[in-house]
């Protein structure tokens, strides 16, 4: 590696300023930290540091990631297997069939996203921040399979743009840059986001009789009566099972309740996410199910669902795993998460239940409280002054 | 009996090269340097030249607007040096130690008539205490709501501020605190440490880093508010200024010479401005690639072998400096040996048993407030550390009033900027905002 960082070092003097390719600073900046971990030490204040950095913590994210991403590629060729009538299930088969489908949508986030990234880093002179590593995969994860890559563009680019880049930059965006891409998408083009035709990838074949691609939750909030039965894509009953280890269509990376319980598990041992937030929001989306599932209701056939399907089904437990734990849009202070968190559960599965028009409120929820949150920070750090005030009154 | 408060949020970092309790006494030094930036708020001159004799006690700064607010001698010799930086400043003065009696003269200082308070800023010893809020050097016309004296010292490899040969001093001195302040003198010492007093309020802590600082403990006890002030100072002072009482001069200090770069670890007697080189001498191998920090690792200062033992003279640390790693893709590194209070790395696995040998590196690039919550964990304030540093970056007086920039100083957020994954300098962004506050609503 010695041979490898003196090449690179002797090529930095034309990246630095004055030198050829000073155009390209950040860029390179951002390719050497990854490479080498700066030999930078201390100059003022504490003279020794904690190992954790942004560039490890995005990475354990996305680790974290990796069992949903996996699944999901999988599942995306199960599928369609199911959907066109091939017994083969073959593991491998199945995965690259998935894994291809959507390599193009992780390219195209990654390279719009970060390449904005890049551009505005340098624009203002700063160091590439790592926040995109997260947001580009999570972008693909949440959108249906067959989404169209110009559309993705469009929507990473409004994301990474206005909902991120005019604020500051990560570690200023109220808003989480993943949920506006989807929900740009959803609005914009909702034929392509929502619907019974674009959670399974048929790939130019005719799916079998009897084949429906609606979701779990399509199916539900277009059903009527109380005796609705949710399939699977050949109309065969999908079970608590089934939904708990993410055998049905959907937005291809959070189907698996399973495969998010793992990643969650890895936030919440290295301590990255709030386990405040997540409790809560669990404890939220539990709740509102109790009282849906107690007032369960014809006109509203999602409420039939029991807590923990509702739990299990849909963007769920996915957007309380990764979406609501985005420290940087969440509640900041330890007593708004908690209150943070029971919305988003709580509103989630309320949006789901009584608003048919939406299948799934998830994403409306948390971008919901992301609006909230500095409210609810502001509350709870009033109240710290307030205690401050009141000492003082013994004293005048 | 005494009270005791449990500090839970706070961190012992687990750093090689704890010193043991054994005592030795510098030879060494020769050359002893008082630093006046050591000594925040007054404005500090002073009218010795190079080659001026001094006795231990002498004055060697006054303070430009009040009377006898000085900072002395603490040896009896020769003026070697007015080092000077830009624009004239003087960044120090320092003394060749001359051997020959150095006890047989006394200094002006004992026979100097007037009250004990005049005596106290004449030798120097106010000096050494603080005053909250600011964190500068108590301004003489303001009396103190309460005085609080901490007597051990939590920082990481941080040794005994004071021995047991010191408590008779120790009670004499809080006898002499007691009245410079209509309100009470406050003792905090580590929980089982057995020392008792009958003029102060003693106080028990028990928990990890900074339990020792008198930051957490006088929120503990009780929160400096607007428009009060507290003094604070640590036990060795308050031994100085009981011995002072008697008449006795004493800049004795015991500092710990710690750190994983140190062979044997210890406690060494010496004089307040002590040399370096002298202090070291034999105790580390060889100095190249190592950081020499007068003090602890989270607030101390960064020193050559040629420098000296600065405020408040109790420890140096030797680490590695470790800029020449050259560390290859250090994010994805899986080893055992890197210490993250984030369970990211495996380290946490094996516990803390084994300390770690850390390097002066930051481990990343500054970024914006990403992670919430991480100061607070080691943060034992009812304060919102995070929102109190953004107020001061606003520079927003009426919010870092409100949101209790009165109660803290640079040193609580020495945690907070370790355990930082921002990598933000969150010392300096507070001190700042105490200047800032200081020059605006003076």
């Amino acid at each position: 590696m010695k041979g490898l960082k003196k090449k690179i070092d002797n090529v930095k003097p034309h990246f630095e300023k004055g030198g050829k390719f000073s155009k390209l600073h950040s860029v390179f900046d951002g390719f050497y930290t990854f490479l080498f971990t700066p030999n930078e030490t201390s100059r003022s204040g504490v003279h020794i540091h904690d190992s954790n950095d942004s560039k490890r913590t995005m990475i354990t994210v996305v680790i974290a990631l990796l069992p949903c991403v996996l699944f999901g590629m999988w599942n995306i060729g199960l599928q369609h297997n199911m959907a066109i009538g091939d017994p083969d299930r073959a593991f491998f088969r199945m995965f690259f069939y998935g894994f291809f489908a959507v390599l193009p949508q992780i390219l195209t986030a990654y390279i719009v996203g970060l390449g904005i990234e890049f551009i505005v880093a340098q624009i203002r002179g700063h160091e590439i921040q790592e926040g995109f590593l997260v947001s580009g995969i999570l972008i693909p994860m949440i959108c249906p399979v067959d989404t169209p890559c110009w559309m993705l563009a469009v929507s990473v680019a409004f994301a990474v743009i206005f909902a991120k880049e005019v604020f500051g930059g990560t570690g200023y965006n109220f808003l989480n840059v993943a949920l506006v891409t989807r929900a740009f998408l959803f609005f914009a083009y909702p034929s392509k986001m929502s619907g019974d035709n674009v959670f399974v990838s048929l790939g130019n074949q005719t799916a079998v009789d009897g084949y429906s691609g609606a979701t779990p939750l399509g199916q539900l909030a277009s059903a009527t009566g109380g005796d609705a039965q949710v399939l699977n894509v050949v109309g065969d009953p999908l079970s608590f099972t089934d939904m708990f280890f993410g055998f049905y269509p959907g937005s291809w990376g959070e189907t698996s309740t399973f495969c998010i319980l793992i990643g969650l598990g890895i936030l919440l041992l290295t301590g990255i996410a709030s386990w405040k937030i997540i409790f809560s929001a669990v404890f939220g989306g539990f709740f509102m199910g109790v009282v849906a599932h107690h007032f369960a209701n014809e006109l509203y056939p999602v409420t039939y669902l029991l807590p923990w399907e509702q739990l299990s089904l849909g963007g769920f437990a996915f957007a309380v795993t990764f979406m609501a734990t985005d420290p940087v849009t969440a509640c900041r202070t330890e007593a708004g998460k908690y209150i943070y968190g029971f919305l988003i559960g709580a509103i989630a599965i309320l949006i789901r239940c009584y608003n048919t028009g939406y299948p799934e409120g998830a994403m409306l929820a948390v971008l919901l409280m992301n609006c909230f949150a500095p409210l609810i920070d502001y509350i709870v750090v009033n109240g710290n002054i307030n205690r401050r005030m009141k000492r003082l009154v013994p004293n005048d | 009996m005494s009270e005791k408060i449990r500090i839970k949020r706070g961190l012992d970092i687990p750093l090689a090269g704890k010193p043991s309790n054994e005592v030795t006494m510098d030879s060494g030094s020769k050359l002893f340097a008082i630093f006046p930036d050591d000594f925040p708020g007054p404005v500090w001159k002073t009218s010795r030249k190079v080659g001026d004799k001094v006795e231990a006690g002498d004055i060697l700064f006054f303070d430009k607007n009040s009377e006898s607010l000085s900072l002395v001698a603490p040896v009896r010799g020769e003026i070697k040096e007015i080092n000077r930086g830009e624009r004239r400043h003087i960044n120090f003065i320092s003394i060749e130690v001359d051997f020959s009696n150095p006890k047989a003269s006394v200094s002006t200082l004992s026979e100097s008539s007037g009250d004990f308070k005049d005596k106290l800023q004449r030798s120097g010893l106010w000096s050494m205490m603080r005053q909250r809020p600011y964190d500068i050097v108590p301004e003489p016309d303001k009396q103190p709501r309460d005085i609080f004296v901490t007597a051990f010292d939590s920082a990481p490899l941080s040794g005994e501020i004071i021995t047991s040969d010191d408590h008779e001093w120790l009670e004499k001195g809080l006898a002499e605190l007691a009245k410079l302040t209509p309100g009470k003198v406050y003792l905090d010492i580590r929980y089982g440490q057995g020392l008792t007093s009958n003029v102060a309020i003693v106080t028990e802590f028990e928990g990890p880093h900074p339990a020792g600082n008198v930051g957490p403990q006088i929120a503990a006890i009780k929160p400096v508010n607007k428009g009060e002030t507290v003094w604070t100072l640590d036990a060795r002072t308050a031994v100085r200024i009981g011995k002072l009482s008697e008449g006795i001069p004493d800049y004795e200090t015991l500092v710990a010479v710690t750190g994983p770069e140190v062979n044997n670890p210890h406690l060494v007697k010496t004089i307040v401005g002590a040399s370096i080189e002298g202090i070291l001498k034999g105790l580390v191998d060889d100095f190249a690639g190592k950081r020499i920090i007068s003090g602890n690792v989270l607030t101390g200062e960064k020193v050559g072998l040629d420098g000296f033992i600065r405020y408040p003279y109790r420890q140096i640390t030797v680490i590695p400096e470790g800029d020449d790693a050259d560390e290859f893709m250090g994010w994805a590194s899986m080893s055992p040996e890197k210490f993250s209070v984030k369970r990211t790395f495996p380290a946490f696995i094996r516990g803390l048993s084994k300390p770690f040998n850390f390097d002066a590196r930051v481990k990343g690039g500054k970024r914006a407030m990403i992670l919430s919550g991480e100061y607070d964990k080691v943060f034992p304030f009812d304060i919102y550390p995070e929102y109190l540093l953004k107020a001061i970056m606003a520079k927003d007086i009426d919010r870092m009033e409100k949101l209790g920039i009165y109660e803290v100083a640079p040193e609580d957020f020495a945690l907070p900027e370790f355990v930082d994954t921002s990598k933000q300098e969150l010392q300096k962004t507070v001190k700042e905002g105490l200047d800032y506050l200081r020059k605006e609503l003076s």
